[in-house]
C-alpha cells in the first residue's frame, strides 16, 4: 500500500466522506425513485401495439360468421367525397324498396389516414360506426385482409353480383374470388391539364418533366401512384418491377423535384389548383376531372399517355365489427343492379363493374334532351367509363408486396421524395 | 378540532387533484405511450413489440434532419417576424390605446374565432397565383406571369407568423401594461430622450413578456404542419408533416414517435439556451407570469 502525501486531497476526511458517501444515505426517496423507474419500465413495455396476422377463411368460417345474423333495417355507409349524386337517388330507392335506412357519409379522404383511424378500433374489436366502407386495392386493403379485419362475404347473398359483374372484376389479383370485397368503381390515374395554359396536348408522362412547365406541375404524394408513373415513363411494368426499378424511378422523380418542376405533392386536392391555374398540368384521377368540368364549368382535359396508365379499384368491404352486416351485404348487391350501376356511373363517371349499364345509359341518353343528352351520350361512349379491351391492355395495377419489409422499402424510397 | 386540522392538511391535495389527474391522464400517459412506441420494433401487420429499439431515433435523424433543421429555421423566422410586427402593436395598445384598449385587444383576437385551418385556407385563396392579390398585379404587368408566393418557404413563414401573432402580442402587452408610468417620468426627469427611455427602461422591463411570447410562438410554429401542407409546396415540408406522414401513411409508429421526441429535445435545448442568454434563471416562472 502506498503512502498518501500530506497535500493529497484524499487526506481531507470531510472531502473524502463527501465524495464517497451519499449525502442523505439510501433513503425513502431513492426507493420511490427505483419503484418509479421500474413502474415506468413496465409501462413502456406494456404499450406494445397489437398486430395479428389472420389465416385465410374457410367456407366454414363464412357460414359461422353469417349464421344467425339478421336484417336490422339500417346500414351505415362510409364512402369517398364526390362518389355519389349528393341527392342520393340510388340510396333513397333502396330504402323505399327494402325499408332499410342508409346513413351515408363521405368521410374517407385517403386510404392511409382512414386505415390509421379505424385500425385501433378494429384491433380492439370495437365498432367503427360503419357497416360498409370503400377501400382502394393497395397497401391498406392488403393490411385489412391480413389482419382479419374484413368479413368474408356470403356469395349466396350476392345474386346480382354473380349475374351482372364483369368477368375481370371476379378475378381481381388483390382479392381472388371476391372473398372479402366487391368493386364499387374503378378509375384511371393519368395526366390532366388546363388547356388555358397548355397549347400542345401532352401525350407522354415526359410532359411532367418539361422545363417549360417549371413550378406548375402537380404530382401525387401517394407512393404507389408516383412510383407507377415514373416506372411507366421508364418503360417498366409496375406489377413486375424489382427494387432496382424502384430506385431508377425514384431517381427520375428526384431529378424532376430538384429541377424545381414540381410545385407540390398533392393527396387528393389537386383539382382546385388545376382549375385556378396554380398548376397547369398534373397527375390526376379520371372521374374527378369530369365532375369538376360538369359542376364548375371548367374545361380541364384528361389524357391516358402513350406509356399507359394506372387502373385502381375501389372496393366495398364489411369491417368485422359491423353491427348490421346483413343490411350492408344487401346494399352491396343492390349496386350490381344494372339500372343502379348506370345512374351511378352517369354521375361519378368512373368505370362501372357492370357492363350492362352501358346500354341503359344509352337508353337514358335517347330519352334525354339537349345538354343532358350530350352528357349521357358522352358517358356511354367514354373510354374512361367503359374501357375497351385495347384500353385495358394499356392499364397497369399497383405493385403488390410479398411482405411488410418489401412494402416499407418501397414506401420509404418514394416518400423520401414527396416529403423532402 | 382534530377533524378541521385533517381537513386543512388535505385541502392542498384536494386542490391539486383535478389538475393533477388531468395532467396524469392526458399528458403523462400519452407521453409514456409515445416514449414506449419510439422504442418498439415491428410492423403494423405483425404488431409492434417493446425492444429498446433505439434505431428509430437514428433513422429519424438520418433520414429527416433536413426537415428538422428547416422547421427550426421556419419557426425562428416566424417568431422574429411576430416580434417585429407584434411588439409595436403591443406597445401602441399599452401606451396609446387609451380607454379603447379592450377593443384593440379583442380585434387582435378576432381572427381566432375562425378555425385555424380555415384561416390558413383563406390565405391560400388570397395568395393564389391568379388570385385576389397576384392576379391584378400580373395583369397590370407589375409581376412576371410565373411569379408565385404559394408553395414557397416565404408563404409558410408568413402563414406561421400570422397564425401565432396573438401569442406574441398578448404577453408583450401584459408586460408593457405593468410598467409603472412613474418610471417613464423618472427617465425623462433624468434627461433621457425617448430612444434612451425605450432602450434603458421599457425594453428591459418588457423582455419577460417577449420571452413568454417566444415560448408560445416558437414551439408550436416549429412543430406545425398545417401551414406547410396548405401554403407550402415541394421542398417546404416541415418535421410535423413528416411525423404525420410516418404515423398515418407509412404507419411507422416508432419513427414517428422518435421524431417527436427528437423535436421536443431540440426545442427544449433551444429554449433553455435562449433563457440562459437572456439571463433568466427561472424560465418556467417567467413564462407563467
Amino acid at each position: 500500500m502506498s503512502v498518501i502525501p500530506p497535500s493529497d486531497p484524499r487526506r481531507d476526511t470531510a472531502l473524502l466522506r463527501g465524495m464517497t458517501r451519499r449525502r442523505l444515505g439510501p433513503g425513502r426517496r431513492d426507493l420511490f425513485r427505483l419503484a418509479g423507474l421500474s413502474a415506468a419500465g413496465l409501462a413502456l413495455a406494456a404499450c406494445g401495439v397489437q398486430g395479428r396476422r389472420a389465416a385465410p377463411p374457410q367456407q366454414s368460417d363464412v357460414e359461422k360468421y353469417w349464421s344467425g345474423r339478421t336484417q336490422n333495417g339500417h346500414v351505415d355507409f362510409a364512402n369517398w367525397p364526390l362518389y355519389m349524386d349528393p341527392k342520393l337517388p340510388e340510396l333513397k330507392a333502396f330504402t323505399e324498396r327494402t325499408g332499410i335506412t342508409v346513413n351515408y357519409k363521405e368521410v374517407i379522404q385517403d386510404n392511409a389516414s382512414w386505415f390509421a383511424k379505424i385500425q385501433p378500433q378494429l384491433a380492439a374489436g370495437q365498432s367503427i360506426g360503419y357497416d360498409l366502407m370503400v377501400v382502394t386495392n393497395g397497401i391498406q386493403f392488403t393490411q385489412l385482409v391480413q389482419l382479419g379485419y374484413l368479413v368474408p362475404l356470403d356469395h349466396s347473398k350476392l345474386p346480382n353480383f354473380a349475374k351482372n359483374a364483369a368477368e375481370a372484376y371476379k378475378r381481381e389479383p388483390f382479392d381472388p374470388g371476391n372473398v372479402y370485397s366487391v368493386p364499387y368503381a374503378s378509375g384511371i390515374t393519368g395526366i390532366a391539364y388546363n388547356p388555358k395554359y397548355i397549347d400542345t396536348p401532352p401525350t407522354s408522362y415526359a410532359a411532367l418533366w418539361d422545363p417549360r412547365y417549371k413550378g406548375k406541375v402537380g404530382m401525387m404524394s401517394d407512393a404507389q401512384e408516383i412510383g407507377n408513373l415514373a416506372m411507366m415513363l421508364l418503360g417498366v411494368e409496375p406489377e413486375k418491377s424489382t427494387p432496382a426499378d424502384w430506385q431508377k424511378a425514384a431517381d427520375k422523380l428526384r431529378e424532376q423535384r430538384d429541377a424545381g418542376i414540381v410545385r407540390k405533392y398533392y393527396d387528393q386536392n389537386f383539382i382546385d389548383p388545376l382549375g385556378k391555374g396554380d398548376i397547369w398540368i398534373c397527375q390526376a384521377w379520371s372521374g374527378d376531372i369530369f365532375q369538376k368540368n360538369v359542376s364548375d364549368g371548367t374545361d380541364l382535359k384528361f389524357v391516358i399517355p402513350e406509356e399507359g396508365a394506372t387502373i385502381w379499384t375501389d372496393n366495398m368491404v364489411i369491417p368485422k365489427t359491423a353491427a348490421n352486416p346483413v343490411d350492408a351485404i344487401m346494399l352491396m348487391d343492390y349496386f350490381y343492379e344494372p339500372e343502379v350501376a348506370a345512374t351511378l356511373a352517369e354521375y361519378i363517371n368512373y368505370i362501372t363493374p357492370v357492363p350492362a349499364a352501358q346500354d341503359i345509359i344509352r337508353s337514358h341518353a335517347a330519352e334525354a334532351k339537349g345538354e343532358d343528352k350530350e352528357l349521357l351520350e358522352a358517358v356511354a361512349s367514354s373510354p374512361l367509363v367503359f374501357p375497351s379491351e385495347a384500353d385495358y391492355a394499356k392499364l397497369h395495377t399497383y405493385r403488390s408486396f410479398k411482405d411488410a419489409n418489401e412494402q416499407k422499402q418501397y414506401e420509404s424510397l418514394f416518400q423520401a421524395i414527396t416529403t423532402a | 378540532m382534530k377533524g378541521s386540522r385533517l381537513r386543512a392538511a388535505l385541502t392542498p391535495y384536494a386542490l391539486i387533484l383535478p389538475g393533477g389527474l388531468w395532467l396524469a391522464i392526458f399528458f403523462v400517459i400519452p407521453m409514456v405511450v409515445m416514449l414506449s412506441l419510439s422504442l418498439q420494433s415491428g410492423n403494423i401487420t405483425d404488431g409492434y413489440q417493446f425492444t429498446w429499439n433505439w434505431r428509430s431515433y437514428l433513422d429519424g435523424v438520418t433520414n429527416f434532419h433536413d426537415q428538422i433543421i428547416r422547421s427550426i429555421w421556419y419557426g425562428l423566422a416566424a417568431t422574429i417576424l411576430t416580434i417585429v410586427i407584434g411588439y409595436p402593436v403591443a406597445y401602441w395598445i399599452a401606451f396609446r390605446g387609451g380607454r379603447h384598449k379592450n377593443v384593440y385587444l379583442f380585434l387582435i383576437l378576432l381572427p381566432f374565432l375562425v378555425p385555424f385551418v380555415l384561416r390558413t385556407i383563406s390565405w391560400q385563396f388570397f395568395l393564389a397565383d391568379n388570385g385576389v392579390l397576384l392576379g391584378p398585379l400580373k395583369s397590370a404587368g407589375l409581376l412576371p406571369e410565373d411569379f408565385h408566393i404559394l408553395a414557397t418557404g416565404v408563404a409558410v413563414v408568413f402563414g406561421l407568423a400570422y397564425n401565432f401573432l396573438p401569442f406574441m402580442v398578448l404577453p408583450i402587452y401584459v408586460a408593457l401594461e405593468r410598467i409603472d408610468p412613474a418610471l417613464l417620468e423618472a427617465a425623462t426627469d433624468l434627461y433621457a430622450n425617448r430612444v434612451q427611455t425605450f432602450l434603458r427602461v421599457v425594453l428591459p422591463l418588457s423582455l419577460p413578456g417577449v420571452f413568454a411570447g417566444v415560448l408560445m410562438t416558437f414551439v408550436p410554429a416549429s412543430s406545425d404542419y398545417v401551414n406547410a401542407s396548405i401554403l407550402g409546396g415541394a421542398g417546404n415540408t416541415m418535421v410535423g408533416n413528416v411525423i404525420q406522414n410516418q404515423y398515418l401513411v407509412t404507419q411507422d409508429y416508432p419513427v414517428a414517435a422518435a421524431l417527436s421526441f427528437t423535436l421536443m429535445a431540440v426545442l427544449l435545448i433551444g429554449i433553455f439556451a435562449y433563457a440562459r442568454a437572456l439571463g433568466t434563471e427561472e424560465v418556467l416562472e417567467v413564462s407563467a407570469r
